[in-house]
């Protein structure tokens, strides 16, 4: 039969219904609010209200009004800064860039991770967890740091890079390689890992069969193995292509190195430039809010496309 | 078999291995640059080649970075410390804590806070620092630890992975029993599914703390006071001045060794607790 438990022990979190014969499916109620209470809090505190103002904020502008004695004050000027945004050559060239560098890095760093991952998961490897291991190592270091190792090896007299390469991987045709490189070096590894773990669960038996109907190891791997971890990589490539989008340290970091990196080269710098440099909320706010639109449309473009395929 | 199928075999081999080595030193590479160059004094640093050891002056080196501007990089190290650590810890138990609620609990609210938790990861750090700084400027808390601390405890895909090891790790009759014993819910969390979820809570907290460490554009945004900042921010503006003045490159370069190792152990050392639970969590 069902044991009551003594109030000591269960009327505390609750606090509610005194009294032992309580059922007790009635003590849960509170308790399950309790734990999913702090993350809730810090969800609406940190997200939700934030792009809420935000949003609020990027419908106004600061104007002087008549002679501009009174100083300056904020005009409701409806999507005018959206309007300014998109308008603005400095933004639609950010988008540009930024276009150009997640064409470039997304499918070499996946495909990077997804080869390698598929090599690590080859029978005759040795020293996998060497391999793994240093491959995944520069995810351990911070963007700023990586970035600054990075613009060091670039640098002419430091680096060994600027005399090893035919260009200038600090001049005007060089930023964009030499920063997708930077994220090439960080995030391969952290998706190799990823993958190889994914791959880990495809049942033997299934390669088995593969190997049995006279498949060799690359057509297992790209006819058997792929198709299997296929959730897998989507969910990897949302968050690349996010990951993309919000392009930030890199190009900052190199900027100190390089002329060639504008304040304003991706949308990240410009909403950074249009808040602390330029000191125009409203138009960073509708920038930032820009932003977080296009990679919500991307992610989800994205998984559409994820399950239409897979059916 | 006959023997040229074995050679072949032989040669995808060493091919197989060529390749990862290469992915390794490519790497590594970049980190054993960056080791060999905290070695160097200002003179060596450009004079010598990259991966040449010219007169050993690590400690000489650590000695100028600690005594720089009174000290400054200590604090940075403290508060990188702080930061990372509380928010990582106190994060993955948030983390966990409603994970599990999500996974094993019923209350009101449930899908719609799960519906929300995934939408919070797909919204960009970058996109959200700057709407974070608005508010904490109209709450007048702009350069304080709590300006940085609290917008880094949220951690939507923690959540995310903390519910796929809730469910993969708990089995509800463990619960129920749990339940018969007069265990109350908070109790059962914290003695029953908890230490359950270990690995994984685990695997988020090394990632958060790895985020947190890492995190540069929310602490760029909010903090000006230098006491304030993590070693990611103090660095990166020391290294916004060697254009104009050189000897900052050893600072740069010794302090970012110092950011890196703490991590690089971390990972050496917990190895079988992140493989393990990033296994679990890219299979949900």
């Amino acid at each position: 039969m069902t044991v009551v438990a003594p109030e000591a022990e269960t009327g505390r979190p609750t606090g509610a219904s005194p009294g032992p014969a309580r059922p007790p499916r009635r003590r849960s109620r509170l308790a399950p609010l309790v734990l999913a209470a702090p993350f809730a809090l810090l969800l609406i505190g940190t997200v939700l209200v934030p792009i809420a103002y935000a949003l609020y904020l990027s419908l106004f502008t600061e104007r002087l009004s008549g002679l501009g004695f009174d100083g300056p004050h904020d005009v409701f000027v409806w999507l005018g800064n959206y309007a300014d945004v998109l308008g603005d050559p400095a933004f639609r060239e950010s988008v540009g860039n930024v276009a150009v560098y997640a064409l470039v890095h997304v499918p070499l760093m996946l495909g990077a991770a997804l080869a390698l991952a598929l090599l690590l998961d080859g029978a005759t490897v040795r020293l996998r967890q060497v391999w793994t291991l240093a491959v995944f190592l520069p995810y351990a270091v911070p963007g700023v740091i990586a970035g600054l190792i990075w613009a060091y090896l670039y640098s002419p007299s430091i680096g060994p890079l600027n005399d090893a390469l035919p260009w200038d991987p600090l001049g005007s045709d060089g930023a964009l390689p030499s920063i997708v490189n930077m994220a090439t070096w960080q995030w391969t590894g952290y998706n190799m890992i990823i993958f190889y773990t994914a791959l880990r669960t495809v049942p033997r038996e299934v390669l088995e069969a593969s190997t049995v109907d006279g498949a060799g190891p690359i057509r297992t791997a790209l006819a058997v193995k792929v198709p299997m971890i296929r959730p897998t990589l989507f969910v990897a490539l949302v968050f690349t292509v996010i990951g993309s989008l919000q392009l930030f340290t890199e190009p900052l970091v190199l900027r100190s190195f390089s002329s060639s990196v504008t304040s304003t080269w991706t949308p990240s710098l410009y909403v950074y430039e249009a808040a602390f440099i330029s000191n125009d909320y409203g138009r960073a706010a509708a920038a930032s809010l820009l932003l977080a639109l296009a990679s919500a449309l991307l992610s989800a473009l994205v998984m559409r496309l994820s399950t239409r395929r897979s059916r | 078999m006959n023997p040229s199928r074995r050679t072949s075999r032989w040669t995808s081999r060493g091919a197989v291995h060529a390749l990862l080595l290469i992915a390794a030193l490519y790497s590594v590479l970049p980190l054993v640059w960056l080791f060999s160059s905290s070695t160097k004094n200002v003179g060596d640093f450009s004079t010598t080649s990259a991966f040449e050891l010219g007169d050993v002056n690590l400690i000489g080196n650590l000695r100028d970075l600690f005594a720089e501007e009174d000290g400054v990089f200590l604090l940075w190290v403290r508060n990188s410390l702080l930061y990372a650590g509380l928010g990582a810890v106190l994060g993955a138990l948030i983390c966990a804590a409603c994970g599990y609620a999500i996974a094993k609990l019923d209350f009101p609210g449930r899908r719609a806070l799960f519906a929300v938790t995934l939408t919070g990861v797909l919204v960009p750090t970058t996109a959200l620092a700057l709407p974070l700084y608005l508010m904490a400027s109209e709450l007048r808390v702009v350069d304080t630890f709590w300006a940085v601390f609290i917008p880094l405890l949220t951690n939507p895909f923690g959540v995310y992975l903390a519910r796929a090891y809730a469910e993969a790790a708990v089995p509800d009759e463990v619960l129920e029993a749990s339940r018969m014993d007069g265990a109350g819910e908070l109790r059962t969390f914290f003695t029953i599914a908890l230490p359950m979820m270990r690995p994984g809570v685990v695997t988020v907290l090394l990632f958060q703390f790895v985020g947190i460490w890492n995190n540069f554009f929310l602490p760029l945004v909010m903090l000006t006071d230098p006491d304030l900042f993590p070693m990611t921010l103090g660095l990166f503006q020391w290294s916004s001045r060697v254009g104009q003045f050189p000897q900052y490159n050893p600072l740069v370069i010794t302090g970012s060794l110092l950011a890196v190792v703490p991590l690089v152990i971390a990972f050496v050392v917990l190895q079988r607790q992140w493989r393990s639970g990033l296994a679990t969590g890219s299979v949900k």
